[in-house]
């Protein structure tokens, strides 16, 4: 009974985050801004959900299911590697940043 | 109640894949696009994650994980083909 409330609200939390992050994939103004999005509130939404899964099938399956813990922890490996080779490949790309952004002139050339 | 609650993050990450879609074809540069496609994986391994919830049976765990792995190695491939134009030198 009490699994219940927290699969639920996990899942919502989960959900908001992974929609927070496609919104702002959409909404920012350049690439720079637009790679925070999914690298950031998307894997969070996503431990929300396996973190659900997680407690839903511990209350309805006999036993303790620790396998999605699994897909969380890579995930939250591998999101920022990827971030980087993102952020590598776009300065080697020399997109443009939008104007009034600072540190610019630390970006080496490759 | 926790059907309603399946039903409204099915509709949630719908939508963000949707979103995600429309990046993936106006993305000015090709990095959006990676950046797009990368996270509609993610976003794909929570949508069957929520489908073997609401299916009650957790067999489709191995299809994300897997998904999970593959999606992680051709971002990172598809990014080294655009930084050195090679995949393995």
């Amino acid at each position: 009974m009490y699994s219940e409330w927290i699969v639920s609200i996990l899942l919502l939390i989960g959900g908001a985050f992974i929609l927070i992050g496609s919104i702002g994939l959409i909404k920012m103004p350049d690439f720079f801004m637009r790679l925070h999005g999914p690298t950031k509130a998307t894997t969070l939404g996503m431990a929300g959900v396996l973190i659900a899964a997680m407690v839903f099938f511990s209350s309805t399956q006999n036993g303790i299911s620790v396998k999605e813990l699994l897909i969380t922890i890579f995930l939250l490996i591998t999101a920022p590697i990827s971030g980087y080779m993102l952020i590598k490949s776009a300065i080697h790309h020399k997109l443009k940043a939008k104007k009034g952004t600072k540190g610019l002139d630390n970006v080496e050339d490759d | 109640m926790l059907e309603t609650v399946f039903l409204i993050v099915f509709a949630m990450i719908g939508l963000s894949l949707l979103l995600n879609l429309w990046r993936l074809v106006v993305g000015p540069s090709v990095p959006d696009r990676i950046l797009a496609l990368d996270t509609m994986y993610i976003n794909t391994i929570a949508l069957i994650i929520l489908y073997g919830m609401s299916m009650g049976t957790g067999l489709y765990f191995e299809a994300a994980l897997l998904i999970a792995m593959l999606g992680f190695v051709s971002t990172v491939a598809v990014c080294k083909y655009l930084l050195r134009g090679d995949i393995i030198e």
